[in-house]
């Protein structure tokens, strides 16, 4: 009771002070930052710090950028938080964090892409293109050996992965019940975290099995990557196959298709472009594998075009091979690693649009 | 398909479906195919366990090292586990910050050829980013190793001397953060924008700032995705193999010292560096080696589809 009567004479304080406070009125609008404020203080800062850097003689670009940034944020949360308060005043300096963020993840890509390129052009040449290493001591010489034994060995795997991995997406989303089904998804789970350098492994241990310590060919790569492969195109399948809708399968079944005519005839066409382009991405992924090639498939100058006999280079092998133990003299070695770092950037770069391409022009017509 | 079959005998002669010869033949081979997949794992571990065995069983002094396996290997767990945490806590806030960049910050024109761009980045070849780490990254940051030992070398991890080359473990931990971000940012993003509009809209209109509504609405949402993509990056960051070999001339020592010139080296890396040149017994080691990646990996990615798991029943977005 007797808090019952406090309260009300507290509410009937509170209601008059009220009354007086209405007299004078509220502003209804808060402060606001004009649009070029934020503009205005990230010149001011950049300037201030580049200003007083120079003055004390330790002025550099990256480090002018670094605290300028830095300046930017304070300034930025004291004028805000003076004009807007605390909550907007947070918000543009998370804004700043977040944009600061993705600027400086960009610096590596755009690095990596300049340094490849500068360096890779010196031997960007017709001769890179045509000539093997063979009897090639110093200058000149190439990586088409190399060229070669990535397009037989990843081609030789696209050809086991590809035709395993969609019929196992086709009996996940339209067979797989029960057991065996869930068993099938969580090692196909467990098989996209194998270490690509583990694969190597088991392709050499099950070789090396049949063949001697010393087994070292073409085909067993293939056999690595397509472990590294197939989880990738199981997963992309299925979940291409998934979205197709359950409507366009039971018009058929209403039509009284048979079901391997349905996923050959309705399933599959629906689907092609993002299967298409799901292969071409995981082509993309094991091309330049180093470790498991490294491991089985080995080292060699001149040309093989045999893969169940003898070594095999491929361009990632030959570029790490080229840089870690290079011969006498040393540059033409490092720029001929750096030529097949760029080949192999261009060849991914190609497959990616490739990808994009196929995804575009196999859509269904949906009209 | 339709409920079990009771027994033939009964009136419903039409419930199992007649079935073709092309049908038979169609799902046979769309089972057997997944099933080639289990036994090809089956397949690994047992023939890696089968190469491992003779490293296990043979005597200290025929192995590399000329000590105990446990010995050997070690200093390589202990190695590859520092390079990959060092990569991850560089590169999970990135990655946030850069998914968040992509699914609320940026112009909306701008946000999918950022996506395509931060797919890109994924794609590139490990061996490239080995390259980019050792001829350009180790030179680069050795002003700044410098001084951290100048200025934090009072701290055991940038104790120093500083190498001279600058190939360190702590230019290998940011070149494996590199090689990582675009995964998490992938996995992050996904999950950003799965966010449901109604949650942010709500927020919006209860007066939050950008931040605000990203605070309530997206990262309680998007939180499981983050941390598992982190647990994909981290399975990836510790089967690396070329950037490490490439980039650090390893020893077998056990040292948090980050920027010195010797360095542990990694499970993944021992492996590709020794194994052109071993032989007999050395080899099997090394296979023993990759047999505890194989673990390692297999329970950060259990753990990492466990949490993925988890989250799309309890996701709320339903």
């Amino acid at each position: 009771m007797t808090s019952d009567t406090r309260t009300d004479t507290e509410r009937s304080r509170t209601d008059g002070e009220l009354a007086e406070q209405a007299v004078v009125p509220m502003p209804l609008v808060h402060g606001e930052l004009p649009r070029w404020a934020p503009w205005a203080i990230l010149v001011a800062s950049l300037v201030v710090v580049g200003g007083i850097l120079a003055a004390t003689g330790n002025f550099g670009l990256g480090l002018t950028l670094v605290l300028g940034a830095v300046l930017y944020a304070v300034a930025t949360y004291a004028v805000s938080r003076f004009v807007e308060g605390g909550r907007k005043a947070t918000d543009r300096v998370v804004t700043i964090v977040v944009t600061v963020a993705f600027l400086i993840a960009l610096i590596p890509l755009i690095s990596v892409v300049v340094t490849v390129i500068q360096n890779g052009l010196a031997r960007f040449d017709a001769a890179f293109f045509t000539n093997s290493m063979r009897g090639v001591v110093g200058e000149g010489g190439g990586g088409y050996h190399a060229i070669m034994g990535t397009l037989i060995i990843t081609a030789l795997a696209a050809l086991m992965s590809i035709p395993i991995g969609i019929l196992t997406a086709v009996y996940l989303v339209e067979y797989g019940k029960g057991r065996l089904a869930r068993a099938i998804t969580f090692f196909v789970d467990v098989m996209t975290g194998i270490p690509s350098i583990v694969a190597g492994l088991f392709a050499f241990a099950f070789f090396a099995l049949f063949a001697g310590p010393g087994i070292r060919f073409g085909f067993g790569g293939a056999v690595a990557l397509s472990i590294l492969m197939i989880p990738v195109v199981v997963r992309s399948t299925e979940e291409m196959l998934k979205i197709v809708p359950n409507e366009l399968r039971e018009a058929a079944y209403a039509l009284g298709t048979p079901k391997w005519r349905t996923i050959l005839k309705v399933v599959i066409p629906t689907s092609i472009a993002g299967i298409a382009s799901g292969v071409t991405l995981a082509i993309a992924r094991v091309i330049g594998e180093t470790a498991p090639l490294l491991i089985i498939a080995g080292l060699t100058t001149g040309v093989n075009l045999n893969p169940f006999s003898g070594r095999m280079t491929t361009l990632p092998v030959f570029a790490y091979n080229s840089y870690a133990a290079p011969g006498v003299p040393r540059e033409p070695f490092i720029d001929r690693a750096w030529t097949s770092a760029l080949v192999l950037i261009i060849i991914v770069l190609v497959l990616n649009l490739l990808a994009r391409l196929v995804a575009k022009l196999f859509a269904p017509k949906t009209r | 398909m339709s409920a079990p079959t009771t027994t033939p005998a009964t009136a419903t002669p039409s419930t199992k479906p007649v079935r073709q010869l092309g049908d038979r033949i169609f799902a046979g081979s769309a089972t057997g195919a997944g099933v080639l997949i289990l036994i090809v794992l089956a397949g690994v571990a047992v023939f890696l366990i089968a190469q491992a065995i003779p490293a296990f069983t043979a005597s200290p002094e025929e192995l590399p090292g000329g000590r105990n396996l446990a010995v050997y290997i070690g200093p390589l767990v202990f190695g590859t586990l520092l390079s990959a945490l060092i990569a991850l806590l560089i590169a999970t806030p990135l990655a946030v910050a850069v998914a968040l960049f992509i699914t609320h910050y940026a112009p909306r024109r701008l946000a999918q050829g950022l996506g395509y761009v931060v797919d890109l980045l994924a794609a590139v070849p490990s061996i490239v980013y080995g390259l980019w780490g050792v001829a350009v990254l180790a030179p680069a940051s050795l002003p700044f190793m410098t001084r951290l030992q100048d200025y934090l070398g009072w701290i055991p991890l940038f104790a120093g001397p500083v190498s001279a080359t600058g190939r360190t473990m702590l230019v290998v931990g940011v070149t494996l953060a590199v090689m990582i971000l675009p995964i998490i940012t992938a996995v992050s993003r996904e999950v950003f924008l799965q966010t449901p509009k109604l949650h942010e809209e709500a927020a919006l209109a209860l007066g939050a700032t950008r931040w605000e509504m990203i605070r309530m609405a997206v990262l309680p949402f998007g939180r499981s995705g983050i941390i598992s993509g982190a647990m994909l990056g981290l399975g990836r960051a510790l089967g690396e193999t070329m950037a490490v070999a490439i980039i650090l001339s390893g020893s077998g020592i056990v040292t948090f010292n980050l920027i010195s010139s010797s360095n542990p080296s990694s499970i993944a890396a021992n492996i590709a560096l020794q194994f052109p040149d071993s032989t007999g017994v050395a080899v099997n080691t090394l296979i023993a080696s990759g047999l505890v990646l194989f673990v390692i990996t297999l329970l950060v990615n259990s753990i990492a589809r466990w949490i993925i798991n988890r989250r799309r029943e309890f996701s709320g977005a339903n």
